[in-house]
């Protein structure tokens, strides 16, 4: 373990360790086959950075007014010690909660006070658990800015706190505060599935430091309490959201992750990553380390217009989206396809039944598209 | 999904520019559509920031909320947007043409056609309808009385898109993805810059080098609804403090104007395109459907109906569920026939067959099972090259003459045995030997929808009869905050 710690120490040339955040790790179990991101994210290296000094900086980026929503609608819901939060417990959800102690592990930055932050957190929790499995429905506990860690191939990283947990009767739930709005009691599905993929990160999380702890993990409720606002006020409201399938989606992939130590071992022993270097022989070193680049990779991973670029060059048809590879599964370069679709001789090969339909398409295509070419 | 669509991607990458997947015109396009380019405030569900919206590519009305926050300018904005779409939206209202038939019925010769650059500015159509059709002109809140008729409107041309070909409110990016297959992915081709870029590369420059240059902010702004981030950090957000601090919105405008007007020729250059496409053979009668529907909820606004519910009923959601998955299916068989390009698709997959017309025997009779008369069954072999995957007795139809259907009789190598089974009469409906035919197992549908309860009907299982909607001064003055 610590060999790899101090390879990964290395990789990062003397940079500080970057934060890993639920946004991540989902990210990450979005794409585990690849091996360049799982590198990267486990020795804390900003892909940021990396991707402006390799020239291909990320299209990521938050408008302030996004972030200044979500900011007051926060503020708003924790107001008074969470009072507008309690309410909502209470009533929306009828959680068990008679009375509730607030706990908030105070935020400074810094990596010395991520590790107090870190046992204060599961020492609050710990307690809390304690005191529910004795005299079961106790009162609540509720944990501001817990700070969470988890492996990550292998790697103990941090979670960034930016959710709650808390404690009804002998059940925990982990709490998330989105600003975007519920409107006739529908959300934007597709930003219900990002926190639902982010909710269960920390799911996930909990219920690793509870087993950690030699608690029962099964306290943890796989129900994630999500506070949004209500159609087009600012009032908020909550639901309970299953994370069951994304958990099992998490937990499968994070364990199929390829061990950070076995993609080590294929590197060059003295490779780094440092920005010390030129951007030529950085991006060298990152080619070291084998991509798997799809289009997803745009909204999910900052090196992206960096790795469509590579795979652009090398004419792979990942860059055509997953639909296109599906439709013309096994074949893997816009040259094969092409060839292949145009190749008379019918060369026998393992794609044989592909192969047909290209072909068959390339002269109904062909006959249909000559007349507008001659014209074009 | 398209093995057709797919080889045309893996082409436009070879030829650096996006190909073909269509040989006509899959949409009704207006001679004078309203091209609309809302922008929102980020963060916020229906914040409406400005718009671009107009007829006429010269003449651009621009309408900016020079402080998104302000619930008032936001209404204003609405009632301004309602004063350029409610002219173009209810002018279309004019002469009308009487469709015969059982449920014979007059039917406007128009309809409003709104295009608009996305998928996200659709969606964010429905949300400014919802948020605006329940306001009142009078009570506790009162608001233009133009806002929530533009609500009803605006809740109207979203639920058209529900409908597969419906050419009332058009998607420009999936419009011109139904027509080009770009050398870049699907996501990818959601961006309209990039998508035109692939389709028109200036000279000298492949698809792929005009996307990419194409994908800078600054010089191809987003096409919305969702704007820039740097945008907003650096120069939307000192314009509206310049706003608050002065009271002038200019610096607003000129904000947004910028923003905009690229999206905006960018949008009648794609009108332009399609444009130049033949109009394709059903285009007509989907039309004809957006005109129907067009037709009634002019009578149902005049008539004061009150706007939609907030959710459907489960009686009506159920006969909607059922209109939807129709025109979805006629829509794909349509374009199939068509189109040679989308019938390729299926030709390839064995779901149709082209070929030619080998052998006919023309007075062939059958019994039918319990019949007296021996019928007329002619028999049309076929031969093809296609990867037929019917089986006998597969019914099947003829791509050429619409309607007319037959059954698969044999299959023998690359010949196919149909019978044909309809449109006989006096032997009108036979193809000579050497035609070139094509049949398919696609079926354009058209049929009478089933009965489902009526709305006081409905059974309890699904919550018994509902009560009806009535808008209360509640939803009239619901917060948009
Ligand atoms: S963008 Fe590159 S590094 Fe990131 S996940 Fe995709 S392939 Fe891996």
């Amino acid at each position: 373990m610590s060999t790899s710690t101090e390879r990964l120490d290395a990789l990062r040339g003397g940079a500080a360790p970057v934060d890993h955040n639920a946004r991540t790790v989902a990210a990450l179990a979005g794409n585990p086959g690849c091996d360049r991101r799982a590198v990267l994210d486990a020795a804390g290296i900003s892909k940021r950075d990396t991707a402006v000094h390799l020239g291909h900086p990320a299209p990521f980026g938050q408008s302030p007014f996004a972030l200044a929503r979500a900011r007051s609608f926060e503020e708003l819901v924790k107001a008074d010690r969470c009072a507008h939060l309690l309410r909502l417990l209470r009533e929306a959800l009828g959680l068990p909660i008679p009375a509730i102690a607030y706990l908030d592990i105070p935020q400074a930055g810094g990596q010395a006070t991520r590790e107090l932050r870190h046992a204060r957190t599961r020492k609050e929790l710990r307690q809390a658990a304690e005191s529910a499995v004795r005299d079961g429905s106790g009162d609540g506990t509720l944990v501001d800015h817990p700070l969470f860690t988890l492996p990550v191939a292998g790697h103990e990283v941090y979670l960034d706190p930016a959710v709650l947990a808390v404690q009804a009767g002998s059940r925990f739930h982990i709490v998330e505060i989105k600003s975007f709005a519920v409107i006739d009691g529908a959300a934007d599905s597709a930003q219900v599935a990002a926190a639902s993929r982010l909710s269960a990160v920390y799911v996930y999380a909990l219920k690793a430091m509870f087993a950690a702890e030699g608690i029962d993990p099964g306290l943890v409720s796989h129900e994630v309490v999500l506070v949004c606002p209500k159609d087009f006020a600012n009032h908020p409201t909550a639901t309970l959201l299953d994370v069951r399938l994304q958990l099992a989606a998490l937990r499968r992939q994070l364990s199929r992750l390829t061990r950070i130590d076995r993609i080590l071992d294929r590197l060059p022993p003295d490779l780094t990553f440092s920005l010390e270097q030129s951007p030529a022989e950085l991006a060298r070193a990152v080619r070291a380390a084998e991509a798997r680049y799809a289009p997803e990779c745009l909204s999910t991973c900052e090196m992206a217009y960096f790795c469509r670029s590579d795979a652009r060059e090398c004419g792979s048809l990942e860059v055509l989206g997953r639909v296109t590879r599906d439709d013309l599964g096994g074949l893997d370069s816009v040259d094969a396809v092409l060839d292949l679709a145009a190749d008379d001789r019918r060369t026998a090969s393992e794609h044989d039944e592909i192969a047909e339909q290209l072909r068959h398409v390339h002269a109904i295509y062909r006959a249909h598209t000559a007349a507008e070419a001659v014209v074009a | 999904m398209s093995v057709v669509t797919s080889y045309a991607r893996a082409l436009a990458v070879r030829e650096g520019r996006a190909q073909p997947v269509a040989t006509v015109r899959h949409l009704h396009l207006a001679a004078d559509p309203l091209v609309f380019i809302p922008l929102r405030l980020a963060g916020e569900a229906a914040a409406p920031l400005g718009a671009m919206v107009g007829s006429h590519p010269a003449r651009p009305h621009l309408l900016v909320v020079p402080q998104p926050r302000n619930r008032d300018l936001r209404f204003a904005f609405m009632a301004e947007l309602a004063r350029i779409m409610l002219p173009y939206i209810e002018g279309r209202a004019a002469a009308t043409e009487t469709v015969p038939g059982k449920n014979e019925r007059e039917r406007y010769l128009d309809a409003p056609q709104v295009i608009v650059p996305g998928r996200g500015a659709v969606e964010f159509v429905r949300l400014l309808g919802r948020s605006t059709r329940f306001r009142s002109a009078d009570g506790p809140y009162p608001v233009d009385p133009a806002v929530p008729v533009l609500g009803q409107w605006l809740t109207f041309l979203y639920e058209r898109t529900e409908f597969a070909g419906s050419s009332a409110l058009v998607p420009m990016t999936e419009a011109l993805s139904l027509h080009w297959a770009t050398g870049q992915s699907p996501m990818e081709d959601a961006n309209l810059a990039t998508l035109l870029a692939w389709i028109c590369p200036p000279p000298g420059h492949t698809g792929q080098e005009a996307a990419a240059a194409a994908e800078d902010p600054v010089r191809w702004p987003p096409a919305g609804p969702d704007t820039d981030p740097g945008f907003d950090a650096r120069v939307l957000r000192p314009a509206i403090d310049a706003y608050d601090a002065s009271g002038s919105p200019e610096p607003v405008r000129e904000a947004l104007r910028g923003q905009l007007e690229p999206t905006w020729r960018l949008m009648w250059q794609a009108v332009e395109l399609l444009r130049g496409r033949p109009e394709a053979a059903s285009v007509g009668d989907r039309w004809a459907a957006d005109r129907d529907r067009y037709t009634r909820e002019v009578a149902r606004v005049a008539e004061g109906g009150p706007p939609r519910g907030r959710r459907d009923q489960a009686g009506s959601a159920a006969a909607r569920l059922w209109d939807m998955e129709s025109a979805r299916q006629s829509y794909d068989a349509q374009r199939a026939y068509d189109d040679p390009l989308v019938m390729a698709e299926h030709r390839a997959t064995g779901k149709a067959f082209a070929g030619e017309v080998v052998h006919v025997d023309r007075e062939r009779t059958i019994l039918l099972p319990g019949g007296k008369k021996p019928v007329s069954r002619p028999l049309v072999t076929v031969r093809t090259a296609d990867p037929v995957r019917l089986a006998p007795g597969k019914k099947v139809f003829s791509a050429h003459r619409r309607r007319q259907s037959g059954e698969v009789i044999e299959l023998d190598g690359d010949l196919v045995v149909v019978q044909l089974n309809d449109q006989l009469a006096k032997g009108a409906g036979v193809p000579g030997v050497g035609d070139a035919v094509c049949f398919t197992e696609l079926d354009l549908g058209g049929r009478i929808r089933p009965g489902f309860p009526a709305a006081e009907e409905t059974p309890w299982t699904h919550g018994g009869p509902p009560a009806a909607y009535v808008p209360t001064d509640e939803d009239a003055k619901e917060d948009w905050s």
